[in-house]
């Protein structure tokens, strides 16, 4: 019962990390229709300008509040890490709009290893440490030093509390703004969102960038959970993000975040009670069996074909 | 003389389109009247839906000119001005003149004010009735809210203009009988509704110039006249001239101001319905025979047989 509830709000941890990774996911997929497969490297890059601003931070400014650095921290996070992508977006995808399906997906593989590349280039190929942080933990259940406490560590709290809130915010933008409205409209049928006055490219570049501050929030928190960030560590998260959205149905925001969650808790509950060195193959074959049965997802709706 | 003579809202002249050896329209000319009705029919096939597309920017046409006199009579040497300038706009003393064939059609529907319907039925059908009137009104509504950022702190200034433009679409609700829906999804609602919340959403946008393509295909005869009366509220309480492609006699007849009649890509009679009606071209036309003369033989012999 201890290892289950350890084991949950360590699950609900990792996957709050994939579900704001997927939104993005989902997000572009919904409105345009194509797998950003840069996404992972949009979010691995918001881990160094994360990382960097950190150190900057507490060690040039000697911004002594933990807290307030790390606000900080997000907030650059999010403006840098949205600039790139809405660069990524402008240069790699916009062009490719009229062309052939498969031309914007190449370009966005072309765009990941580029990502990839660069940072490990300008940021060299090793590990880079970050000082572990926030580590004093809650005990909720049992004796401190009890081999069956049940803790949460500070950090955990802020990955938890920082994904709801930036979630409900998000949210609220989606179902309440005349921008969500807008982009649910693009979503729907482009051509006649454009003959209404919406502004079809402008939708779709603040949709690149929503994705891409919820990446960024994502990759500071990662930043924060693992203390270490190297340049191709956007792959996997990518992966794994890209499969929660898929498993949740992708096009549907609720169903990323599920679908993260999920994905989360299958993988740190089959390293707990199976083995850790098959987590990997167990989040991805729970994948395979959701999609033989639900096609489009847990939450997707089915392609109705019109007669 | 008519209204669409002495004050015309889109001067359509010699308006020809070719796709490769394909002549759908040839050298059709003709006037949407300010403030009228005006209909636009003829046989399966006589170009209707491509003079539409060139006028609402779907298709560039291969040559001719639109030219939409938005707020007032265009002077027609100012036009040629315009024309020869080479711009897509100007803004004259009588307002704003577009050369409609200039632009593409997200400009003619945001800067021109031009809204379109198309045959199928495009509504944002995972959307409320009401969000889709709410999106129609979306440029007006991001300019209030700082792109969402007021929306967000929720400013007074965004919350204004968000319950104006919802009471602006729950208006639109009423008028078609909707208010009671205006929470479902409007993929759920009948097909007759769809129709009129199609139109109330065009409506929202504020065009000067509304064009419906077979608004009534498909309707029931109860629904047809809930349709007709819908335009004509539209032509008496709103500034907003309708271009309408309608097959269903009874409804062009009942409604209609002005009437032009296409076959075969070139236009064969201009006028009041009760001119068209009559006209012995448009029975030509609808009857299948190749010209006038035949057309009054036929009449004459139908007309001859019905009598007992």
């Amino acid at each position: 019962m201890e290892t289950f509830l350890q084991q949950l709000i360590n699950g609900v941890t990792l996957g709050s990390i994939y579900g704001l990774i997927a939104i993005g996911y989902t997000m572009v997929f919904g409105i345009i229709g194509m797998v950003n497969f840069a996404h992972g490297d949009v979010f691995m890059v918001s881990t160094f300008i994360a990382l960097i601003a950190f150190l900057a931070l507490t060690t040039l400014l000697g911004i002594p509040s933990i807290f307030l650095a790390l606000l900080l921290v997000m907030i650059i996070a999010m403006v840098m890490t949205s600039v790139w992508s809405w660069a990524i977006e402008r240069i790699a995808y916009r062009p490719l709009r009229g062309s052939f399906r498969l031309a914007p997906l190449i370009s966005a593989i072309g765009m990941s290893i580029f990502l990839m590349n660069f940072v490990q280039v300008a940021q060299g190929p090793r590990n880079k440490p970050l000082p572990p942080m926030l580590n004093e933990v809650i005990y909720l259940m049992g004796e401190p030093g009890a081999a069956n406490a049940v803790t949460i560590a500070w950090r955990q709290i802020i990955i938890i509390a920082a994904t709801a809130i930036l979630l409900a915010i998000f949210w609220y933008v989606v179902q309440k703004t005349s921008l969500g409205r807008a982009q649910r409209a693009v979503e729907q049928d482009r051509k006649m969102a454009a003959l209404l006055g919406v502004d079809v490219d402008r939708t779709v570049s603040i949709t690149f960038v929503i994705g891409a501050m919820l990446a960024a929030v994502a990759g500071t928190l990662y930043l924060l959970q693992y203390g270490v960030v190297r340049f191709d560590d956007g792959f996997i998260p990518g992966v794994k993000a890209f499969t929660a959205a898929v498993l949740g149905g992708i096009g549907s925001i609720p169903g990323a975040v599920l679908g993260g969650l999920l994905i989360g808790l299958i993988e740190v509950m089959w390293a707990a009670y199976v083995s850790s060195d098959y987590k990997n193959v167990a989040a991805f074959s729970v994948l395979v069996v959701v999609l033989i049965f639900m096609p489009s997802g847990l939450l997707g709706r089915p392609e109705v074909e019109k007669v | 003389m008519s209204r669409w003579l002495t004050d015309p809202i889109l001067a359509v002249e010699h308006l020809s389109m070719r796709f490769g050896g394909l002549v759908a329209v040839n050298d059709v000319s003709f006037c949407v009247g300010r403030g009228d009705i005006t209909a636009l029919i003829g046989p399966n096939g006589a170009g209707k839906t491509t003079v539409f597309n060139c006028i609402t920017g779907f298709y560039k046409p291969t040559q001719g000119r639109l030219a939409f006199a938005r707020e007032g009579r265009a002077d027609a040497a100012e036009v040629r001005a315009l024309t020869n300038t080479g711009k897509r706009h100007a803004r004259l003393p009588s307002g704003d003149i577009y050369l409609l064939e200039r632009m593409p059609d997200h400009e003619i529907a945001a800067k021109a004010r031009v809204a379109r319907t198309f045959q199928n039925i495009r509504l944002f059908g995972g959307m409320t009735a009401l969000e889709n009137l709410v999106v129609a009104q979306h440029n007006a509504l991001m300019r209030a809210s700082g792109w969402s950022l007021l929306g967000l702190i929720g400013a007074p200034s965004w919350r204004r203009a968000e319950a104006s433009a919802i009471e602006k679409a729950r208006a639109w609700l009423a008028r078609i009988g909707l208010e009671e829906r205006a929470d479902d999804p409007a993929a759920a609602l009948p097909y007759g509704d769809q129709r009129r919340l199609e139109i109330a959403r065009a409506m929202c946008s504020e065009p000067a110039l509304l064009c419906l393509d077979e608004p009534a295909a498909g309707l029931n005869p109860r629904e047809s006249a809930q349709l007709g009366d819908l335009l004509r509220l539209i032509r008496d309480e709103h500034a907003t001239s309708i271009l309408i492609i309608e097959h269903d006699m009874s409804v062009v007849m009942k409604i209609s101001d002005h009437v032009v009649v296409l076959d075969y890509g070139a236009l064969i009679s201009d006028g009041t319905p009760d001119f068209v009606r009559n006209d012995p071209h448009v029975i030509a036309a609808y009857l299948g025979v190749s010209d006038a003369a035949e057309a009054e033989q036929v009449v004459a012999e139908i007309s001859g047989e019905a009598r007992p």
